[in-house]
């Protein structure tokens, strides 16, 4: 039997998934954690002893290994643009879409101390952008000069104005620096190009952060480390959305990702206007577009979700709970591996996998406002309009494990309460049960259609 | 390369009608017009013009309120670096009937370098720009 192997090299679990690509059926799935300390391999064998017992495998050929990672922190990036609103925002959700996590935005002309900055951080891509094509040039060459200067081996990714490439591209291989360069993020005022960005950081990620990551020998096994996972879940997202050639996709979707750290939510939607009378406001939105709320997590990030949410929010969703929020919170970000299992610990999780659903959907959808003029009342959207989106999708383990996935992705749906945030009114909720959207990004590399085809039957409705 | 200019309607104001028609006739003219569109507030048509290295702003305002919203742009454009660049304001700026050499001197007071009247002709914008950047 034909079958691929996919794996997520998570930040904490190693999973793979086996797929029998002749019936689209998921064979099985496993995890171990991950081990990037010592040898990233160690976790895997251990994972894939455990699929073993699951499937006889004398009889399964592994026509495909494919992998992606967020293991050793993911891919951190730092993202450097003009003005903060226009083209630093751009290089910021163009570095989002591939998967990156962000350590910084930094907007005109960087200073020596941002400069330091930047490198205490450490990141493993700087994405440089500023100025339309045709627009301002001193900004990103008095950037490049000074990255020249002292990044060292720190890949940069320039995908700024085309007419100052020429320029850093001398500036940079004088000074030696690894660098690509790639079409505006921002060609015109407001026209957003985020997707050729995305695909160089790919290139760079396949090509350095791989290896620098101490995965080389994971490279030997598998076909190669094709993305950050964040990006596979969006592949995903954009190809169950928009289908293919031969097999028709669901239309658009909101994908809702919580997990320990971050809550991540992916739309596939052009967010156009929904009623009529209203006028767009600012940057143009990416169609697949990527939020991520560093400060929302069930575990690592407890205490951020508590300090942002607030004592009140959280009560709200549980009422009767006999712990005390703040200490609760404590709690859960000083054990990560805790597991509810009595009834007042799996509403707590549940509570907060509501919170951080609610407050990150606020703040990836769009907001619209009324404006008092003198002719009248004018509504302005700022961002996109998702109230008719058809699905939303839960993913992450809290959503996965819990016996409730509906309740929770619920407060992520348009209330009167706060009628300004274009949340969908009535999508239909669906769960990522088998936990394999990850798996499914990276199966829709070189099998499209059997990847829709899968996620069609394995994501079901809550 | 042709010149750039930031073109908007400035405050709460959402004509949108005479923003295309000089759209129109400022691209015929050879511009390279970028249209940041209506309801704009002083910062975008700032950031616009850093980002496209603009040679001028070109503001309209057509509901009256129109000195109000321009009130302060030219500091900002201080503050923001962009020196030399044009200011140029048309439309019903201000409310009622005033005297216009009254109005254009409070503009030309607040940093304008041109400011027109209601039903001006795009033709002589266009004109006075050409003359203003030595085309």
């Amino acid at each position: 039997m034909d079958a691929a192997l996919l794996i997520d090299f998570g930040s904490t679990y190693t999973k793979l998934t086996a797929v029998d690509l002749e019936n689209e059926e998921i064979l099985a799935t496993a995890k171990d954690l991950t081990t990037v300390q010592t040898d990233i391999m160690i976790g895997f064998n251990k994972a894939f002893d455990k699929l073993k017992e699951k499937i006889d495998l004398s009889n399964v050929n592994f026509v495909e290994k494919l992998a992606c990672s967020s293991a050793a922190g993911g891919l951190k990036m730092i993202a450097i643009g003009l003005v903060p609103e226009l083209t630093a925002e751009a290089a910021k959700r163009a570095a989002l879409g591939a998967g990156a996590r962000i350590l910084g935005v930094y907007s005109y002309e960087l200073t020596k101390h941002e400069m330091d900055e930047i490198l205490s951080k450490n990141p493993d891509i700087i994405l440089l952008a500023g100025g339309t094509d045709g627009g301002n040039r001193d900004c990103i060459i008095h950037n490049a000069k000074l990255l020249a200067k002292y990044i060292g081996s720190v890949p940069v990714v320039v995908a700024g104005n085309k007419n100052a490439q020429e320029e850093i591209e001398e500036i940079f291989k004088e000074a030696g620096v690894y660098f690509k360069i790639t079409e505006n993020v921002m060609p015109r005022l407001n026209q957003i190009n985020v997707e050729p960005a995305r695909e160089v950081i790919r290139e760079i990620f396949m090509e350095k952060i791989v290896e620098a990551k101490g995965m080389k020998k994971a490279e030997s096994f598998v076909r190669g480390i094709l993305m950050p996972t964040p990006a596979a879940v969006l592949k995903a997202a954009r190809v169950l959305a928009d289908g293919t050639d031969k097999e028709e996709g669901i239309g658009e979707l909101i994908i809702i990702d919580i997990g320990g750290a971050t809550t991540d939510v992916h739309s596939i939607a052009s967010g156009e206007p929904s009623k009529a009378g209203v006028t767009l406001r600012g940057l143009q939105e990416p169609y697949a577009k990527r939020t991520v709320e560093g400060d929302l997590g069930m575990r690592v990030s407890a205490v951020s979700l508590w300090e942002a949410a607030g004592t009140r929010r959280i009560k709200k969703f549980v009422p009767n709970t006999p712990y005390e929020i703040e200490d609760r919170c404590r709690y859960l970000q000083a054990n990560v591996n805790f597991i509810p299992e009595k009834e007042e610990d799996v509403e707590f999780d549940e509570a907060m996998g509501m919170v951080a659903t609610e407050m990150a959907m606020e703040r990836h959808v769009g907001i619209i406002e009324s404006v008092y003029t003198p002719m009248g009342i004018i509504y302005s959207q700022v961002g996109k309009d998702l109230l008719n989106v058809r699905y939303l999708i839960g993913t992450g383990g809290v959503i996965v494990h819990s016996q409730n996935p509906k309740k929770i992705l619920s407060a992520g749906k348009f209330t009167m309460e706060s009628p300004n945030y274009l949340k969908p009114t009535n999508p239909e909720i669906l769960i990522d049960k088998t936990y394999i959207l990850s798996a499914m990004g990276l199966l829709a590399e070189k099998y499209p259609d059997k990847a829709i085809r899968i996620m069609k039957k394995y994501i079901v409705k809550a | 390369m042709s010149k750039t200019i930031i073109l908007g309607v400035i405050g709460a104001d959402c004509h949108a009608v005479g923003n295309k028609i000089l759209d129109r006739a400022f691209s015929d003219a050879g511009f390279n017009v970028i249209n940041i569109g209506v309801m704009c507030s002083q910062e975008e048509f700032i950031n616009a013009a850093i980002e496209t290295n603009a040679d001028a702003i070109i503001v309209s305002s057509l509901y009256g309120h129109g000195e109000i919203d321009c009130r302060g742009l030219r500091e900002k454009c201080e503050e923001a670096g962009l020196k030399d660049i044009l200011l140029y304001a048309g439309g019903n700026l201000v409310v009622g009937k005033q005297d216009w050499s009254e109005v254009e001197k409070r503009f030309k007071e607040m940093g304008f370098n041109r400011v027109y009247p209601p039903g001006t002709s795009p033709e002589i914008g266009i004109k006075d720009l050409k003359n203003d950047l030595g085309l």
